[in-house]
């Protein structure tokens, strides 16, 4: 099962990143960009078939390692 | 005195606090961090900076899992002393032996220059050399410096004096380089016995080459 993970900065953590990028964005005229934000995406391929299970050691991983939960939010998505 | 100090794969400033130490007086160890166990003559245990694992993932991130860090937190809960510099307070943070977490750079620069410091509480082992708003000059050498911990946590560090240093002008005027929250270069965990900075007070022990000001940083350890 092929699993993906998105971790971003959490609402509110300033994102320096994103902020360059949208500036950037301005200077090339694309003035309808009201917010960018940029995380990273973590393709995970699982040796498991059941959803539940999948989702509960995806989950532990981002607790513990995947995302660092003082500062990111992350979000789980399993793709089949 | 004897200070221990760890060495991970990236690790580049073992040498430099071996240095720092031996020229204070103290014995010191580099050690590996596949060990199982911290030596049990250690006086000081530093986590020293560098680039632990190239920093994948997030700064210290890795590094939190190698096997001597579960030796590192059992000696730290028993009430062991130990200092993490530049990576090593971002090993520290994320092993969560210290609060908080460190972003990158407001500016997104790696930022490596000497910076003035502030000394903010020195009811420690670690500053009490140091007086309350002391101005010293540390080299710092950093891409992911900038410190954030919540509204709450930082209510918390203030009022249990665990904020150590901010960074500041050659007057002690605020000047923050790397958009630390409260331009906090250093912070100590609520016991006084975890303590982590950004700055390199191991790279400032000479002043042929910019700075001693370490010297004096350093030296609150050695009473021990």
């Amino acid at each position: 099962m092929k699993v993906i993970v998105n971790v971003f900065l959490k609402a509110g953590v300033l994102d320096s990143q994103g902020k360059a990028v949208h500036h950037a964005l301005e200077s090339l005229h694309f003035d309808n960009v009201s917010d960018v934000r940029i995380g990273k995406q973590i393709v995970l391929n699982l040796d498991e078939s059941n959803e539940s299970k999948a989702m509960a050691d995806v989950t532990k991983m981002c607790e513990e390692l995947l995302a660092n939960t003082v500062i990111e939010d992350y979000n789980i998505e399993l793709v089949k | 005195m004897k200070v221990t100090i760890l060495q991970f794969p990236g690790t580049n400033c073992e040498y430099d606090a071996k240095y720092a130490f031996e020229k204070l007086g103290a014995k010191t160890e580099i050690l590996w961090h596949k060990s199982q166990s911290v030596p049990s003559d250690t006086d000081l245990l530093v986590v020293a900076g560098g680039f632990s694992y190239g920093d994948y993932l997030r700064s210290g991130a890795i590094a939190k899992f190698s096997p001597v860090m579960k030796a590192v937190a059992v000696y730290a809960k028993s009430g062991g002393k130990v200092l993490g510099i530049c990576n090593g307070f971002q090993v520290l943070t994320e092993s969560g032996l210290l609060p908080g977490a460190l972003k990158r750079n407001e500016s997104l620069h790696f930022i490596s220059k000497h910076h003035h410091l502030k000394v903010i509480n020195n009811d420690n082992i670690f500053l009490e050399k140091l007086d309350n708003n002391d101005v010293v000059n540390i080299p710092i050498a950093h891409h992911d410096g900038n410190y954030y911990i919540d509204e709450n946590g930082l209510k918390e560090l203030y009022a249990n004096n665990q904020v150590l240093l901010k960074y500041c002008d050659a007057n002690g005027d605020d000047k923050n380089p790397n958009g630390s929250i409260d331009s906090i270069a250093g912070i100590c965990n609520k016991e006084k016995n975890v303590f982590g900075l950004m700055p390199h007070p191991e790279r400032a022990m000479e002043s042929l080459l910019g700075s001693d000001d370490g010297v004096k940083m350093l030296q609150g350890f050695l009473k021990a």
